[in-house]
């Protein structure tokens, strides 16, 4: 298969003109599953006869000569937290061991409905919580640049299989970094959809006002044609917007020239890693080059994102995972002579460290006594951070940054301090709690071969323009 | 350091118990320091003065004028209709326990 071939709209036109069959590209992409991903560890589970069934489907309507839909035969892959009736939903947690939901979340039912081809679920940290994918019950995922790295998190399956050649797409959830961080690490293009884009229903849900679905791809385009497919209003998500979807592809050749790009300086401040500023600053002056007008600005809050983040995330956490209590699914510890003993034990034998330690934090900084000093505290911080940023898109169409701090770091190096895999999400965090959109887009390699992101942020609902200069990136 | 710890051991016990969670003495100890950790780098949000600052807790909030928020055509509410929900014959099959009608659970109440 060619290169074009292998992406989205190469696949689905090579199928309608009869060139090959979605039999035969899923089994060129399962045949890479079985040989890379022993290494990679990015598939918690996979289903060759249902990928093969839909793959027929896509062979039928092209065998009568029908038109295809968008993703027709093009073989996916899908984060573990997201709900595909009667297939495993472990979200990488031992407490979902075993539970095939009742349900397909919105997103995924979407992706089917426009002839996407499901290869699997894919690997993450426990409850999307981690920045390094260590935290996942089921073992670590791999970085395909680098096996003695992590693919970044929490959705390090999502992007190492988009990495590795396993998947032409992947969904995967954002609520502090976990789609752009591991597209940076993994060097592939990773969507952040504005909140209220993409229908949450579905979603196992970590922190409801945080948490987003998007796609990962090899491509602007591929990723912008995913968002297309899964975005828009829907009744069972009561937050999803109403506005209609443009479509995304749409103005990706336009270019950069006579766009206003900011520059923000507070991100590129101590702790940024050398090669990573060298390579990010690289690309802006190729973006200047092609026409864009650069322009300084300043997020003044944002030394506070990190604080405020995990004070309301990890708020929200402790109460969406209090429905983890062994009574209508899931895990159940035997054994338990009463109903608090069987709460306790199934909580204690299901949840990992750090799992338990978002819970206790989230559940302090609600209690009595502490709300007002942490949990309304940083309710207040979330605003002046969305402010900034409020105030900035009147200035500019959209904002660069780097994605992460470093290149992937080494499986281990920080799993024993929290509050240094926190700062990992320390240029993400503010876009989550801001709800604006975002993209991290491949920008070049340190010395040592390791990808590097561009993250560029846009105004809510304004994914075009954020796309528009990333295609413009990604040409460079 | 700070002067005092912000988590002693009787707190992080207390809130285990709300949290429904065991913890052993090891794992008490590790998440008392960790906890610890983490809110002395919390306390930064000390600095910024919030008193005239309006609490966010949802993005809609932002993205619309509040006066407009307040019309009842740009309420984000839907209207309170019932609709289907999922079956129950394959909500239970997920269940631990069940008797097909009811979750079942160990006894609530000591007799």
């Amino acid at each position: 298969m060619t290169a074009a071939a292998g992406s989205v709209e190469g696949i689905r036109s090579a199928i309608a003109k009869g060139e090959t069959t979605a039999a035969a590209v899923t089994e060129i992409y399962q045949a890479r599953i079985a040989g890379e991903d022993p290494r990679i560890h990015a598939f918690l589970s996979v289903d060759r006869e249902y990928a093969l069934a839909q793959a027929a489907r896509i062979d039928d309507m092209a065998a009568k000569g029908e038109s295809l839909p968008k993703l027709a035969g093009v073989p996916f892959g899908i984060k573990d937290v997201l709900t595909l009736e009667g297939f495993a939903a472990t979200a990488g947690s031992k407490i979902l061991e075993g539970y095939r939901p009742p349900y397909t979340a919105t997103a995924v039912r979407k992706l089917a409905d426009a002839g996407a081809v499901f290869l699997g679920k894919l690997n993450c940290d426990e409850f999307a919580m981690g920045s390094s994918n260590e935290n996942s019950a089921y073992g670590p995922v791999h970085n395909p640049h680098d096996l003695e790295r992590v693919p970044g998190g929490s959705s390090g399956g999502s992007a190492a299989a988009v990495a590795a050649g396993m998947a032409v797409a992947t969904l995967g959830t954002d609520t502090g970094g976990s789609i752009r961080q591991p597209a940076s690490f993994c060097g592939v293009v990773g969507v952040l959809p504005t909140y209220g884009r993409v229908s949450r229903y579905g979603l196992i849900a970590f922190a409801s006002s945080l948490d987003r679905i998007g796609p990962f791809a090899a491509t602007i385009r591929d990723a912008a044609t995913v968002l297309g497919v899964i975005a828009g209003h829907d009744v069972m998500d009561a937050t999803s917007s109403p506005l209609p979807v443009p479509d995304y592809t749409a103005d990706l050749d336009r270019g950069v020239k006579g766009m206003k790009l900011g520059v923000p300086a507070e991100y590129f401040a101590e702790g940024l890693d050398q090669e990573v500023r060298a390579a990010i600053e690289a690309g802006i002056e190729r973006l200047r080059a092609a026409g864009a007008e650069i322009r300084p600005i300043s997020l003044p809050h944002t030394r506070y994102a990190i604080p405020t983040y995990y004070v309301i995330a990890t708020a929200e956490a402790s109460s969406n995972l209090a429905r983890f209590d062994g009574v209508r699914y899931g895990l159940r510890a035997p054994q338990s002579d009463t109903l608090a003993g069987m709460y306790r034990r199934t909580r204690d034998l299901g949840f990992g460290a750090e799992v338990k330690r978002r819970i206790l934090l989230g559940t302090y900084v609600l209690s009595h006594g502490y709300y007002d000093a942490y949990y309304r505290k940083a309710q207040q911080v979330r605003r002046l951070l969305t402010e900034d940023f409020l105030g900035a898109f009147r200035e500019v169409d959209a904002i660069l940054t780097p994605t992460a701090p470093t290149p992937a770091f080494k499986i281990g190096e920080k799993s024993d301090d929290p509050v240094a895999m926190y700062l990992a999400d320390i240029y993400t965090v503010t876009a989550s709690l801001a709800g604006i959109c975002g993209v991290s887009v491949p920008c070049g390699k340190s010395r040592g071969g390791l990808p590097i992101g561009m993250q560029i942020l846009g105004r809510h609902f304004d994914e075009a323009a954020i796309f528009r200069v990333g295609q413009a990136v990604e040409s460079l | 350091m700070p002067e005092t710890e912000r988590v002693s051991p009787t707190d992080i016990r207390r809130v285990a118990e709300l949290a429904n969670l065991e913890l052993t003495t090891e794992e008490e100890s590790r998440m008392r320091r960790d906890l610890n950790a983490i809110l002395d780098y919390v306390a930064q949000l000390g600095e910024l003065d919030t008193a005239q600052v309006e609490p966010m807790a949802q993005v809609s909030e932002v993205l619309v004028a509040p006066e407009e928020a307040a019309s009842e055509k740009l309420s984000v509410l839907r209207d309170d209709v019932p609709r289907p929900c999922l079956d129950r014959e394959r909500v239970m099959a997920a269940a631990p326990e069940t008797d097909g009608v009811f979750f079942k659970v160990p006894k609530v109440i000591e007799r």
